[in-house]
């Protein structure tokens, strides 16, 4: 045999093909063009992200002696005054809560995040869910009004920051999304008075924007109420946000029902299941899990909008944020509250945006090839 | 369901039976479900009715819509039309309502412009543009609008007064007095011009369709540019020119302690307006990559192979099946930022919302304010979606 049967080494391809070099051709350096484009954004974001360290680290003022804000003020804005933060952030977080009892609300709010990662977890998508809603809950109940186990009684009004926002989103959901089933199937149903009714409903609250909902339940509920009977600004927020959150969610469960093969349908009839063993046994449980990824962005959306509550004046975190720099020493730092209050809707809005990607990835494994 | 599409198994009807008067009739299990039903809806609504009517008796509100021909005395910052606090509750609403418009409009234009570019970039071939997309994409749509708006007017009012501006060109002005720009006296002879160029537009698309049908019918292709440089540019350039062709420019500057002359934005409806347009930008983006996305790569290659130009494969091929995916989701994003500018009312821009509310307040006539505004907003949203609809249907795929 010849030297040149001999196998030798693959040879490894030319370092401009594979590895670092590469990577840098090709996605940034591909024409003179994007090559432009890149050295320009890069030197756009270098020079951006170093004038905010400055504005937000270097210059910036993390305290000040007994709301003293002169030291901030003498920045004129070439620094971050992040005292505000340091002197407000109870207030942002509670409300006007009572100062010593805010480990109540603190513990509150711990709950709800706890609650959220369980309901997250599939391991936990069964019946005892419920029961765990149920009992954190009126855990939470407990905890924020007091007057049982040696707590002191604290009035709904004092609530405030960021546990009202978990309120109205938590309660929202779990009353909105049992109702945009019910409508869900009541505009598929052919039943017609049944079937206008839930048409009604969608199209009108979805034609109007929810502060008007929400003018309407700060104004003009009062007035649907018979005499001496009263419910409270918080409740009547709620009720109009449930009723917002409804409709649209009735359509991303309408949109579940659609998808459903007929024959499921057929062969539910088939059995002779009734309409209601029809539903429960075939046809929710397929078409809801073909919407979860949906369900969640509508959530996110929905858990963003509780932020419109500041226009009727109720206490939810970005109020509690805005009355924070009312206070004359305090006025004109709106950006670094801002900038905080917004990090920790961002922390949960991307917690559910990414879980709501990894659910339909794994939820679609099935239809990977 | 099944009324729409013809199964035949349904040509043979189904013996009919007469309804008998039993539980186990399906027919007469839903009369009785839909008369509980509507019964139970009607009787809530009649409860509330009856309540709402006896607390205004008793609170001695008068019901109805005459208070809107009273005087309003409600100072109104900015308007398109001419108004004075003495002029009555309908022309506020009036103002209101086309100060909606005006930031909608605007906005819808500005957010679809500035959304494609971004949806375009997240698909680049180069790593900064795309990462940097999808960063602005993923960032702005966690966060609340409200939050947006309020931070954008924070900063706003954080900026320096007029006599230490922003001053990047001339006559362009930034300042805690909102944003200034260089403008032109308007005389008659524009609006003639820009009335002529509207009209050259329809002319132009009309004489367009008309040439591709005859070259459908005949193969030969007809030039259409010639008749669009007409009607589009030499007709308004006439009509301006006949009427003097007047050009005066309005360039702003500072007299004193404020500008003089330019054209204004509020610092309200430039915050108003910036949010909007960034925040929709962030959804509107992704509606656009999932459009392109969608069509599938042996399609522009098909196109490619066919020896169609660029130009030609993007406007004939890859658009018209985009636009089929783009278009419903992106009626729901126009009908969103009308919805949204409501939010006007947080950062002091007066449009209908604002108004309505003051008029509310003013007057006590709960009930017909929110009613105005759900009527209003009723109204925009069924003829976007109304548009919307006849437009999807004309670009929706011709099944045989």
């Amino acid at each position: 045999m010849s030297d040149a049967a001999i196998p030798t080494a693959a040879r490894s391809a030319p370092i401009t093909m594979v590895g670092p070099i590469a990577w840098v051709r090709n996605n940034l350096f591909s024409g003179w063009f994007s090559g432009l484009v890149s050295m320009l954004l890069l030197f756009l974001i270098v020079k951006w992200a170093l004038g905010f360290i400055e504005w937000g680290v270097i210059n910036a003022v993390w305290s000040v002696p007994n709301n003293q804000t002169q030291a901030c003020r003498d920045l004129k804005g070439t620094g971050a005054c992040w005292a505000v933060i340091t002197e407000k952030h109870r207030f942002i977080l509670f409300g006007t809560y009572p100062y010593e009892e805010q480990w109540r609300a603190f513990i509150s709010i711990l709950i709800f995040i706890g609650l959220f990662i369980v309901s997250a977890m599939r391991r936990f998508w069964r019946k005892e869910l419920g029961l765990i809603w149920i009992g954190a809950l009126t855990a939470i109940g407990v905890l924020m009004w007091g007057g049982v186990l040696g707590l002191n009684y604290v009035p709904q009004e004092r609530w405030g920051g960021l546990v009202i926002t978990l309120i109205l989103a938590t309660f929202g959901l779990a009353f909105a999304f049992p109702l945009s089933i019910l409508v869900a199937l009541g505009r598929r149903s052919k039943l017609p008075a049944i079937k206008a009714l839930c048409v009604l409903y969608v199209e009108l609250i979805r034609g109007v924007p929810l502060i008007s909902l929400l003018f309407m339940a700060s104004v003009m509920f009062p007035l649907f109420l018979p005499e001496g009977m009263n419910i409270d600004k918080l409740l009547r927020a709620q009720i109009a946000i449930i009723l917002f959150a409804g409709a649209y969610l009735a359509e991303v469960v309408r949109g579940g029902l659609q998808t459903l093969p007929r024959g499921q349908y057929e062969a539910a009839d088939a059995l002779g299941l009734s309409y209601w063993a029809k539903t429960g046994l075939i046809i929710l449980p397929q078409a809801l899990r073909l919407v979860i990824p949906p369900l969640v962005n509508t959530f996110i959306g929905f858990f963003k909008d509780t932020s419109l509550v500041l226009i009727i004046g109720i206490f939810d975190l970005l109020t509690a944020g805005k009355t924070a720099i009312i206070e004359p020493a305090w006025q004109g730092f709106g950006i670094e509250v801002y900038l905080t209050v917004g990090f920790i809707y961002f922390c949960f809005c991307f917690a559910m945006s990414r879980y709501s990607q990894n659910l339909e990835a794994e939820l679609n494994q099935h239809r990977v090839r | 369901m099944s009324q729409t599409s013809i199964d035949p198994r349904s040509l043979r009807a189904p013996p009919k039976r007469p309804i008998r008067l039993s539980w186990s009739d399906e027919r007469v299990r839903g009369i009785f479900w839909q008369v509980v039903v509507v019964g139970i809806v009607v009787s809530i609504v009649w409860w509330l009715w009856s309540n709402t009517v006896h607390n205004l008796e008793v609170r001695r509100i008068a019901t109805g819509f005459g208070f809107l021909g009273r005087e309003a005395g409600l100072p109104i910052a900015e308007s398109i039309i001419d108004y004075n606090p003495t002029n009555s509750y309908l022309r506020a609403l009036v103002v209101g309502l086309l100060n909606t418009l005006k930031v909608a409009v605007v906005g819808i234009i500005l957010a679809t412009v500035f959304g494609t570019l971004i949806g375009i970039a997240r698909l680049s071939k180069n790593w900064v543009l795309r990462t940097l997309s999808a960063t602005y994409v993923e960032v702005i749509r966690d966060l609340p609008l409200l939050l947006q708006l309020l931070f954008w007017y924070a900063i706003l009012q954080g900026l320096p007064g007029p006599r230490q501006a922003i001053h990047p060109a001339e006559g362009v002005f930034l300042s805690n007095r909102g944003l200034k720009l260089p403008w032109i006296e308007w005389e008659g002879a524009h609006s003639l011009a820009l009335l002529t160029f509207v009209l050259g537009l329809i002319a132009t698309f009309m004489y367009r369709r008309q040439a591709v049908a005859k070259q459908i019918a005949d193969g030969v292709p007809r030039r259409t540019w010639p008749m669009a440089l007409v009607s589009l540019v030499a007709l308004p350039l006439a009509a301006w020119a006949a009427l003097g062709a007047p050009f005066t420019p309005d360039i702003p500057a500072l007299r004193g302690f404020n500008f003089q002359g330019g054209l204004t934005l509020s610092p309200e409806y430039f915050a108003l307006l910036a949010g909007l347009v960034m925040y929709t930008a962030g959804f509107i983006a992704e509606i656009v990559r999932a459009g392109i996305q969608a069509v599938p790569n042996g399609q522009r290659e098909a196109a490619q192979a066919l020896g169609l130009r660029p130009g030609a494969v993007l406007r004939l091929v890859v658009l018209p099946q985009a636009l089929r995916v783009i278009v419903p989701p992106m009626t729901s994003q126009y009908l969103n930022i009308t919805k949204n500018s409501s939010l006007a009312v947080a950062i002091g821009y007066q449009d209908i919302v604002s108004i309505a509310n003051t008029t509310l307040n003013q007057t006590g006539q709960a009930i017909e304010g929110i009613a105005i505004i759900m009527l209003v907003y009723l109204t925009i949203s069924l003829s976007i979606s109304g548009f919307m609809n006849w437009y999807n249907a004309r670009i929706a795929l011709v099944e045989r």
